[in-house]
């Protein structure tokens, strides 16, 4: 397992560097380079999720052993929450690099895209795995830097000044992160997770501590486009190309915004009550200002950025609540409940944001607009489209008996069950409005009366494309079964158990 | 303690650049100084009193070193840093190009 570790860095660093170097001498060799890359990538993080089983292993790069009890090296870490987060990343990236296959090439210096593409992926699964605060930055840097590109691939007016909001913005929330990571460093002297919890002690300086918090709940509060730091989100998502949209808003913002958020409260802090207040708060606005954002969109990638921010918006919320309850004390069981109602629905926001975004692209290759009032009858000429749409539409309003219904109704059950009646009515108010907002798009898109002879040579788009939309779909539905305990407990139960017991997690890093 | 709160007033100042700044190029240069400004907070954080530049010296056992890993981490950063100030001004360049102007006022394609 420890050998494996090191790979998901390595492999796509290596596809990134060699598909720009081949590039040159043989042609199309860059699809192939990408396309192996991701397989070998998406095939380790299944391993990686059935081998884990609730062990942490840890792989100390170069061989660094602690000196006295204190890690000098630097420590990747994988537990079975970077396990879900990986497969999260590794097999949405695969798709949507078969998808990129035709796509992309509408557009000039393709051997460019894929390898940003495998850089971006780097960074990922470098965020995720690493154990150490500063390799964190590093890692999210990477991926932040060729997410940058990757916005503005059509160098068109809109996409350059998306990705100038966007990367003023991701600047200002590194600056904040590296800003907590020197003030952590101040006071705990090491940088490493586990180590910092057990340096912070249980009686910390309360002032200083709550300004780290602050810190690094605002710096990636903004990563991961939480509602008042929101602005950049639609733009950047809307006018970057549909496998990066997908990539973007099904991948990035988990993995480098939410994932990070949730390790470093759960396992580096103390949870503390007035925290945990905030980010239920945060949670709620998103969701509901997201949504209402949403719903007088007329551009399909727009409207779907802006329920990414919803969507995200019920993980933080229950995740929120989650810590509120363990900040009390009083029923783990229901925390429990809670945050795995959130990773559910982390996993499988993934699946139906993803493939809602490939469909808006699809949408896109074939009628060349992204505004619904344009569109209309293409369930004729678009079948495959038509149907992974209208699942994701569903799943993601949270319709039985698919994904989105099973992780929603969790949240709202451990809403319940502790105590937060106002939550669970938002909670499903915003589902309602979901709903809403996504048969307009049905409608408008699929089975409106067709503008007259516009669209009289439409059809289905080509195989990979369609390939990716139809695997995402099947996914979809298949994460239904996460709800049935015996699946749970393989997948979700050993991640929320590293959440609840940050005890285990030290001790087992540290080797005490 | 004056030192921090020099250093805490450079990161406002650039803060206020980011805000207030209409031109792109400034905008850049705002978020630059901002940049400094924590890179300097982190040189400061691994400042010891009197102590040399860590390179052991078998000579002097009782020497006094400053924190070698704060400076690491700065070194790191700045290469960040550059790479995203590079980005951006590319970025600042093909907007000049599309939209012959750098005032952020006249960009404005994206709404709502």
């Amino acid at each position: 397992m420890n050998s494996l570790i090191p790979l998901f860095v390595a492999v796509p660093l290596a596809g990134a560097f060699l598909t720009m170097i081949l590039a040159r001498y043989l042609k199309n060799i860059n699809k192939y380079i990408g396309l192996l890359v991701m397989l070998m990538l998406a095939a380790m993080s299944l391993i990686a999720i059935t081998t884990a089983r609730g062990d942490i292993s840890v792989c100390k790069v170069g061989g660094w052993e602690p000196v006295n009890g204190i890690p000098i090296g630097i420590y990747m870490v994988l537990d079975n929450f970077t396990a879900l987060l990986l497969c999260i990343i590794n097999i949405v990236g695969f798709l949507s690099i078969v998808y990129s296959l035709t796509y992309i090439s509408r557009y000039t210096s393709e051997s460019n895209y894929y390898a940003l593409f495998c850089l971006m992926v780097a960074g990922m699964n470098g965020v995720v795995l690493s154990g150490d605060l500063f390799n964190i930055f590093v890692f999210l840097e990477i991926a932040a830097i060729s997410s940058y590109a990757l916005v503005a691939f059509g160098v068109e007016k809109e996409q350059l000044e998306a990705t100038f909001k966007y990367q003023v913005l991701g600047g200002l929330a590194s600056l904040l992160i590296l800003f907590g990571i020197g003030l952590i460093y101040w006071k705990a002297k090491t940088l490493n997770i586990a180590d910092v919890k057990a340096a912070m002690g249980s009686s910390p300086d309360k002032v200083h501590y709550m300004l780290i918090q602050l810190l690094f709940l605002c710096g990636f509060g903004l990563k991961a486009a939480v509602i008042p730091f929101h602005a950049w989100l639609p733009d950047a998502h809307s006018s970057a190309p549909s496998p990066i949209s997908a990539m973007l808003s099904g991948v990035l913002i988990k993995a480098v915004g939410i994932y990070v958020l949730i390790r470093i409260f759960f396992n580096m802090f103390l949870i503390s009550n007035e925290i945990a207040v905030l980010i239920t708060t945060l949670g709620a606005l998103s969701m509901v200002i997201g949504v209402f954002l949403a719903i007088g969109q007329w551009d399909i990638k727009r409207l779907l950025a802006y329920h990414s921010i919803s969507q995200m918006g019920y993980v933080i919320l229950s995740v929120g609540m989650g810590m509120i309850l363990l900040a009390r004390g009083t029923n783990p069981e229901i925390a429990s409940l809670a945050i795995a109602g959130g990773l559910f629905h982390l996993i499988n926001h993934a699946a139906f944001k993803s493939l809602l975004f490939l469909n808006a692209g699809a949408i896109e290759y074939r009628t060349g607009t992204r505004n619904l009032k344009e569109m209309g009858g293409l369930a004729r000429y678009m079948p495959a489209t038509s149907a992974t749409s209208f699942i994701a539409s569903m799943s993601i309003s949270g319709i039985p008996p698919f994904n989105g219904f099973f992780s929603k109704l969790i949240i709202i059950i451990a809403a319940v069950m502790g105590k937060f009646y106002l939550l669970a009515l938002i909670a499903v108010i915003v589902s309602i409005i979901t709903l809403a907002s996504f048969l307009k798009f049905q409608r408008y898109a699929f089975y409106n009366k067709e503008h007259a002879g516009e669209q009289r040579n439409l059809k289905e788009v080509p195989f990979p494309m369609v390939f990716s939309m139809v695997v995402l779909g099947i996914l979809c539905v298949i994460l239904s079964l996460v709800a049935i305990p015996q699946v749970r407990d393989i997948v979700l139960t050993p991640a929320i158990n590293v959440l609840t017991d940050p005890q285990v997690y030290t001790s087992t890093i540290l080797g005490i | 303690m004056t030192v921090y709160l020099l250093c805490f007033i450079l990161f406002l100042v650039g803060l206020y650049g980011v805000i207030t700044r209409r031109n792109l190029v400034k905008i850049v240069i705002s978020l630059s100084v901002m940049e400094f400004s924590v890179f300097l907070f982190l040189a400061l954080i691994g400042y010891v009193h009197h102590g040399e530049a860590p390179i052991v010296d078998p000579a002097s056992p009782d020497a006094i070193y400053v924190d070698p890993l704060p400076q690491a981490m700065v070194l790191t950063a700045i290469v960040i840093g550059l790479a995203t100030t590079a980005m951006l001004m590319s970025v600042i360049i093909r907007i000049y190009r599309k939209y012959r102007t750098l005032d952020i006022r006249e960009i404005n394609n994206l709404r709502g």
